[in-house]
């Protein structure tokens, strides 16, 4: 897919974003939710990389906090090859059109009191001059895009379905044409024929305009569809990285294999066909993380080592990289 | 299910109507269905189609205005829920019909902690006092698998991930043993390996309390692995209704065979360009007098222009709203 070399866009190196918890009347801090712990990787341009892992595993936040919604609380982040982690303000303001997001949750991403073309519309307000006329042909252009009837556009957030709306951060985030998006769970509340239109839709802005994505989502089958590598999180951290075709072929982390062992199949008839890693052993929590490996507790190949060692972020022979002490 | 057991809930010619700035909006048209008890009805459909209104309607949840019921009946252990008084309809939501909304987000209140939330209808329909109902909300966390449950109570939703706060609404709709649950898009948010975990908890309490289940998904793989029977709709309407390998082996309406092609696959050969449904939904600005997936219909015939198709009932309990015979590719014979 990429002759010569390839040129990362993004630079994600040791990335760390813990929360804070308080307590009592004083809102004390008592201790942090470590959602992402150090993790690392690079988008190459026109890539297309997949994020999936346990829910609450810190998929959102690190999206958020590589686009910089967050202060971050460790690493560093380059984007085009300005290091982008200690940018405030206006220098920040700047860069927003060149990233985007789209949000996980629509409803509360949306303005219930602005209708949606002057949503959509919005980040066109703020950092383009538009006539009137070019302002709203963008508008419908967008909606026609993402699927939106036109003669929605004077409508309210809360006169639409979930997946209508999710649709409507589609068109906001893709008003401005960035470079690179962060998809954040897009086609979750979209029923599969919208998805397929609005993955086609990625796939096609991708081809023309070169974007690129890191896509989130807990749709293992459209995440083999439209990434190009697929990093698999668990409680914070990367625990395998590797190019589509290798991981669904051929998993290596535990956590990968029973993810991929879960996956509901649309066929009524093959229930049982595939055998199923169902995990067990206590789910741990991202302020309290186990010592050694983060799946130690939970891991159905547990070893002696991974209670009191953390497994490194290797490379393996076949240029994936998997953080597993099986691997030694 | 059991067939001829009387159903526990009873819909029948739902009509729901909002009135906007830009006219009418006719999201739900003449929807009936049927509830067995202890089973799971599953809900599939295009964005739009009306399959969230329909549920808030028949539990009363809707803003009336701008919605508005313009007809029907839900049946409930022998009362109209839609002639119900604001005090009959509390003392049924929540505990003896939970449900979990669409978008968990809105659906939390953001200034109270999530175990005030998910320890309110225990203390208001329970009658359990403050300490138990906070002792008995951490179980129910803990039983859809959020770790660290008891110290996660205080927390407030923004602390949650989109996942851990889908989890808390089913704690909640889970909280008073309902006998129905209505389950909207309850595990978008939820990776597979949780949502195996949850799929398995509904299924023993359907076991162990018999509870009636309406699951609205996107998700095909997760309708094929625990729907009794499905039901599809389009345009605000039922178009197609069938035990659940019946309508997978089978289907009969243009619309849920579309909608079965277009399904990529972890498993199965990678497709370049994944299919897609060509064209738009229906705009639903009045009652329908035609068929509303006709414009995007692949065996389109003058008759669908002209009228809306009824509803036909198979064999093999399978219902279908369509002009088209898909086992003889022609005009059905009625
Ligand atoms: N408050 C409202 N005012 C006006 N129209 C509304 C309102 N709420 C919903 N609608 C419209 O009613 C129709 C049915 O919406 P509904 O939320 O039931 O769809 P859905 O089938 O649940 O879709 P999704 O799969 O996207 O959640 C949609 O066309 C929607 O735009
Ligand atoms: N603002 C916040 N304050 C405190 N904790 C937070 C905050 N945001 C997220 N967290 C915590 O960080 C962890 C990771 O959350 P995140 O939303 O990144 O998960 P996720 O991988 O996106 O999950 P999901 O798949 O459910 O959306 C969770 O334990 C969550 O509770
Ligand atoms: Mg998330
Ligand atoms: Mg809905």
């Amino acid at each position: 897919m990429f002759d010569g070399v390839k040129k990362p866009i993004l630079k994600v190196d040791d990335l760390k974003m813990h929360f804070p918890i308080f307590k009592g009347v004083f809102r004390r801090k008592v201790g942090e939710v470590k959602a992402v712990d150090g993790i690392s990787f690079e988008i190459y341009e026109g890539e297309t990389l997949g994020l999936v892992g346990e829910s609450g595993c810190g998929k959102t936040s690190a999206g958020r906090a590589i686009l910089r919604l967050y202060d971050i609380s460790g690493g560093s982040i380059e984007l085009n090859g300005q290091d982008i982690s200690s940018l405030q303000g206006d220098e920040l303001r700047r860069l927003r059109p060149e990233m985007q997001m789209i949000f996980q949750d629509p409803q509360a991403s949306l303005n219930p009191r602005m209708t949606v073309a002057s949503i959509i519309a919005e980040p066109l307000d703020e950092h383009k001059k538009l006539s009137k006329q070019q302002r709203m042909a963008r508008v419908f252009e967008l909606m026609d895009a993402v699927g939106l009837h036109r003669d929605f556009a004077n409508r309210f957030p809360h006169e639409f379905s979930g997946g209508q709306r999710q649709r409507i951060g589609i068109a906001r985030a893709l008003a401005l044409n960035p470079k690179f998006i962060v998809c954040d769970e897009p086609i979750a509340a979209l029923d599969v024929s919208i998805q397929a239109q609005v993955v086609n839709l990625l796939e096609d802005l991708q081809e023309k305009f070169g974007l690129t994505y890191l896509f989130i989502s807990h749709d293992l089958s459209m995440v083999r569809h439209l990434a190009t590598r697929v990093a698999v999180m668990y409680l914070g951290k990367i625990v395998e990285l590797a190019p589509r075709a290798l991981l669904y072929s051929d998993p290596k982390h535990p956590y990968t294999e029973a993810l991929l062992s879960a996956v509901p199949e649309p066929d009524p008839s093959s229930l049982n066909k595939r055998e199923r890693i169902i995990l067990e052993g206590d789910v741990p929590s991202p302020s309290n993380p186990p010592t050694g490996c983060n799946f130690s507790t939970r891991c159905p190949r547990v070893m002696d080592i991974c209670k009191k060692e953390v497994p490194e972020f290797k490379q393996l022979d076949d240029g994936r990289h998997v953080a597993c002490h099986l691997m030694d | 299910m059991p067939d001829g057991a009387a159903p526990i809930l009873d819909v029948s010619d739902l009509k729901t109507v909002f009135t906007t700035r830009g006219g009418e909006v006719h999201a739900v048209n003449s929807v009936s269905f049927q509830l067995a008890p202890g089973e799971l009805l599953g809900v599939v459909g295009e964005s739009g189609s009306g399959k969230s209104v329909t549920m808030m309607s028949l539990i009363g949840l809707l803003p009336m205005p701008p919605a508005e019921i313009r007809g029907g009946q839900v049946m409930f252990e022998g009362h109209d829920i839609l002639k119900m008084t604001p005090a009959q309809l509390r003392a049924v939501r929540g505990r003896k019909i939970g449900f979990v909304f669409q978008d968990p987000m809105t659906s939390l209140n953001p200034v109270f902690t999530v175990g005030f939330q998910v320890a309110e209808p225990l203390r208001r329909h329970m009658g359990m006092r403050k300490k138990q109902a906070w002792k008995r909300a951490a179980e129910l966390l803990e039983l859809v698998g959020i770790p660290d449950a008891t110290a996660r109570l205080s927390d407030y939703p923004h602390q949650f991930s989109g996942g851990m706060r889908q989890r808390v609404m089913i704690a909640i709709a889970l909280a008073c043993d309902p006998q129905v649950l209505i389950a909207d898009e309850p595990t978008t948010a939820l990776d597979v390996t949780i949502q195996a975990q949850i799929l398995e908890l509904v299924r023993e309490l359907r076991q162990k309390l018999g509870m009636a289940i309406v699951w609205i998904t996107h998700d095909l793989g997760v309708i094929a692995g625990i729907a009794d029977r499905v039901m599809v709709m389009y345009g605000g309407q039922i178009v197609e209704q069938a035990p659940v390998r019946e309508l997978f082996a089978n289907p009969q309406h243009p619309y849920t065979r579309a909608l079965l092609e277009t399904l990529p696959s972890v498993t199965g050969a990678r497709s370049k360009r994944l299919k897609t449904i060509e064209g738009q939904p229906p705009a639903l600005g009045a009652h329908p007098t035609a068929c509303p997936f006709r414009a995007r219909c692949r065996h389109v015939m003058d008759v669908c222009h002209e009228q809306n198709p009824a509803i036909t009932t198979l064999d093999a309990g399978h219902d279908v709203a369509c002009f088209w015979d898909a086992t003889t590719g022609e005009a059905r014979h009625v």
